[in-house]
């Protein structure tokens, strides 16, 4: 029994972590969808999520709803402008230097954030909104952070659900997605529709800060990279620019790691992410729901 | 005078693609533009709706200048394009692809609609309303291009080569339907066509447009006798 | 000998290059410390010039440089230490062996990635950097001497004046040869159109290969020289952010540009070498905000090269 409940242990444990990545890799494949750009500044924002939540409560000490809902907004805004100030000159440039430019702006980020003044290249510890329980199902035990976590990721799905088959943004963001041109004969305002998917991509990236860092309280300016990528595997795992591919990967990608630290040595979970995604590259690049082999 | 391109021209890199070209369109024609593959058709149209940037001339739609402006712009000033290659979104579903084609309607109850005319002009894409575009035949994807640009509530329909990849039956079904739509709704067209015999047929004027320069234009009854038009592009 | 005979344009003056710097340096005109940045900017074309071949020359873009510079670090170091090698002489075959595994190692990680394309092989050069970092940081399992991210001590200083300048100018007109010859020829039509190159029957897998080998064995080469000439290494020096340094001189200098090259590896360890001396110590994380923008800013204006003008 005793290694059954690990097994199931370790299973909710990696769905906490996948539910993050699922949020994050959520703007990668969508922003990929739009613009076949590997947004590299998008693990970043993810870092700039965490630090907002982490001054809104411990210098604002505001309730905990309001602090999701105003980190959103900031780093919405964030990646709203990154791709106005950034991305946006080079859109007939070649893909490279747009790949180039988004690595130029997350290290940007990174280096400019952990200058004395601003938020230092240190750890910080995240303050805990509130009591963490344990709840003893038996098979195994489940926290409330857990519990918060999987909600919120639920709710967010759902919105975003809603917004990109329920409305008529969300049809045009598919229709850019497919085929910009004829989506711009069709009356749809195409640096409108990109930037809206920045703002929505940014926006969850920036739920998913808040998340890890309740769950995981260190924070730091470089948090961002390793689960940026992580994410990205993930979105390319489950097949690039598709919605539910990134949150199936994202879950594969961090139940995955989890049992990797658990059962074999956390020393090694970076590297069989990578292996991973060499595996996806060699044998389906198109990813698990990929039905058209796009050029890779 | 519904449109009128005066002087345009077009450059792709080195090359002119079109040279001080000069159309009308008139309220409620058909007018066909024919010449041979790359003689700057299709860039014809697609400068008009704003995805080429001309370098010279000017294009008056309704009285406005449209020169330059963005595409989206353009949809909503009431042009609309059924484009080469039909190029609807084959993952999403015939309904999801006809309102897109509403997509800068913001009248809900004129996309209402328009949506039951258009369901009504192609009863064949009804009954595949939920199947995924890409599912559809050569003429059926056709259709759905056609009923997608008529969603948008266009004054001026613009037409590239909707007989491409047809075979000559359903060409003649899609161009009956051309026909229909100029009557009963009174949309003016710009019809593309590689096949000039079904484009004279179908339009009140032609205009003949040889390497990007503007060679002949009149009535289309004219132009089909024209002895160079014969040669060239109605074959013996 | 025909190859000295064709490259004497270029040996004469380097030979007048090497006794200028001979005599600065033996009549100790600089300090130490400036003459171990002038070898290691040699060390820096060299190993710039490998991914000039990858990138500049052959258009597949990588993200994983400073790994193969990294493993011709490693197994270099590791081969004298454990070989007790002191010597130039001895250390020759060293030196090459490690450019040969760096660029083997290339050759095998190539065969499945150069099949991808832009930004996903960017992606997958990324992530064999990060599982080389991975590696190394874990080194000390399989041998004690690796250090794991403690970091590889007591490395003979082995690179000299000689060393690091002759097989750095060697290895630059073996690379000119190269991109002159057929194969160089080759690797310009892969990167100017893929299919065509195939439709005209050039085997573009094979030369995308070999280009991507030969980058990474002078990568390698360049980590030996650097192994022997700081005589410490660690993990933290072989990661994304010297893959992004080199791409960075590899821009600046021009795509496609061995003379670009050159002078943009010389200008940038001399401005971040600069930076090191004008900046007081607070504010030398400033360089890391001021790069990047550097780079964005690049990439607006001037794409493909600052000093040349690549293509």
């Amino acid at each position: 029994m005793e290694d059954v409940n690990y097994l199931f242990q370790q299973c909710i444990n990696g769905l906490q972590l996948g539910a993050v990545y699922a949020l994050i890799a959520l703007g990668y494949t969508m922003v990929y969808g739009v613009l076949r750009l590997i947004n590299f500044a998008h693990g970043d924002i993810f870092m700039l999520g965490a630090f907002i939540a982490y001054y809104l409560i411990s210098k604002f000490n505001i309730p905990i709803y309001l602090v999701f809902a105003i980190t959103m907004v900031c780093t919405a805004a964030a990646g709203y402008i990154i791709e106005k100030v950034a991305y946006k000159p080079l859109r007939n440039a070649p893909r490279i230097s747009l790949l180039i430019t988004a690595v130029g702006v997350s290290l940007f980020l990174e280096y400019f954030l952990s200058l004395k003044f601003l938020f230092t290249a240190n750890y910080i510890g995240f303050p805990r909104p509130f009591e963490v329980e344990v709840y003893d199902l038996s098979l195994f035990t489940i926290t409330n952070i857990q519990l918060i976590i999987f909600a919120v990721t639920a709710v967010s799905l759902f919105f975003l659900y809603l917004l990109v088959y329920r409305t008529k943004y969300g049809k045009a963001m598919r229709a850019v997605s497919y085929d910009q041109e004829a989506a711009a004969l069709m009356g749809i305002n195409i640096d409108a529709t990109i930037s809206l998917t920045f703002i929505v991509g940014a926006a969850l990236a920036g739920v998913g800060g808040i998340l890890y860092s309740i769950a995981y309280p260190q924070i730091n300016v470089f948090m961002g990279i390793m689960p940026g990528i992580k994410s990205f595997i993930a979105a390319v795992l489950g097949g690039i620019g598709i919605i539910h591919g990134a949150v199936l990967g994202g879950f594969v990608i961090g139940v995955s790691e989890v049992f990797v630290s658990g059962f074999l040595s956390s020393t090694f979970r970076d590297g069989v992410i990578f292996i991973i995604l060499f595996l996806v590259l060699l044998l389906k690049p198109s990813g698990i729901f990929g039905k058209r082999i796009e050029k890779v | 005078m519904l449109m009128k391109i005066e002087g345009l021209s077009v450059n792709y890199g080195a090359i002119r693609a079109l040279d001080d070209v000069t159309v009308e369109v008139r309220q409620g024609e058909v007018l066909s533009v024919i010449g041979a593959n790359g003689a700057g058709k299709s860039t014809l149209l697609r400068t008009i709706t704003g995805i080429v940037k001309p370098v010279a001339g000017t294009i008056t739609f309704n009285g406005t200048n449209i020169k330059g402006l963005r595409p989206d712009k353009i949809v909503r000033l009431g042009i609309m394009v059924v484009p080469e290659g039909r190029r609807i979104f084959p993952d999403l579903s015939v309904k999801e692809n006809l309102e897109l084609g509403g997509h800068a309607i913001d009248d809900r109850s004129l996309k209402k609609e328009l949506y039951t005319l258009i369901l009504a002009t192609f009863p064949r894409l009804k009954e595949r309303l939920k199947q995924h575009a890409g599912t559809l035949s050569g003429g059926e994807q056709q259709m759905l291009a056609m009923g997608r640009a008529l969603m948008g509530n266009p004054k001026l329909l613009l037409l590239d080569e909707p007989s491409m990849g047809l075979s000559p039956i359903v060409t003649r079904e899609i161009f009956s339907l051309i026909g229909l739509i100029n009557k009963e709704k009174g949309i003016s067209m710009i019809l593309v066509e590689q096949n000039a015999h079904m484009a004279l047929e179908h339009s009140e004027r032609a205009y003949v447009l040889e390497n990007g320069r503007i060679t002949l234009w009149g009535p289309s009854a004219e132009i089909k006798s024209n002895p160079g038009v014969v040669e060239a592009y109605l074959g013996v | 000998m025909k190859f000295f005979w064709e490259a004497r344009k270029v040996i004469l003056p380097a030979v007048l290059v090497y006794l200028v710097l001979k005599a600065i340096f033996g009549f100790h005109l600089v300090s130490g410390y400036i003459e171990q940045i002038t070898l290691f900017s040699f060390i820096v074309i060299l190993t710039s010039l490998g991914l000039n071949v990858i990138y500049g020359y052959t258009g597949q873009f990588s993200l994983g440089h400073a790994a193969f510079y990294g493993i011709g670090a490693y197994i270099s170091a590791y081969l004298s230490k454990s070989l007790g090698v002191e010597s130039i002489l001895g250390f020759i075959p060293v030196l090459f062996l490690s450019g040969v595994s760096a660029g083997l190692v290339g050759c095998l990680i190539g065969v499945p990635i150069l099949k991808l394309r832009d930004d996903f092989l960017a992606i997958a050069t990324l992530g064999f950097g990060t599982l080389v970092r991975v590696i190394l940081d874990n080194s000390d399992r399989f041998s004690e001497i690796l250090g794991g991210s403690r970091g590889f001590v007591g490395i003979p200083r082995i690179t000299n004046l000689e060393l690091a300048f002759f097989v750095t100018v060697f290895l630059i007109l073996v690379t000119r040869n190269i991109i002159f010859s057929r194969y160089g020829l080759f690797w310009r039509c892969v990167k100017n159109d893929e299919l065509a190159s195939q439709a005209i029957g050039i085997n573009t897998s094979r030369m995308k290969l070999m280009a991507f080998s030969y980058g990474c064995f002078l990568a390698g080469i360049g980590g030996a020289l650097y192994a022997h000439l700081y005589t410490f290494l660690h993990p933290s020096n072989f990661d994304i952010l010297k893959s992004i340094d080199f791409l960075i001189i590899v821009i600046v200098g021009g795509m496609g540009s061995i003379v670009g090259t050159i002078y943009a590896g010389l200008i940038w360890v001399g401005f971040i070498e600069g930076l090191r001396i004008a900046l007081p110590a607070d504010m030398l994380d400033l360089r890391w905000v001021f790069i990047p923008l550097f780079l964005i800013g690049l990439m607006m204006w001037r794409p493909y090269g600052l000093i040349r003008k690549g293509g």
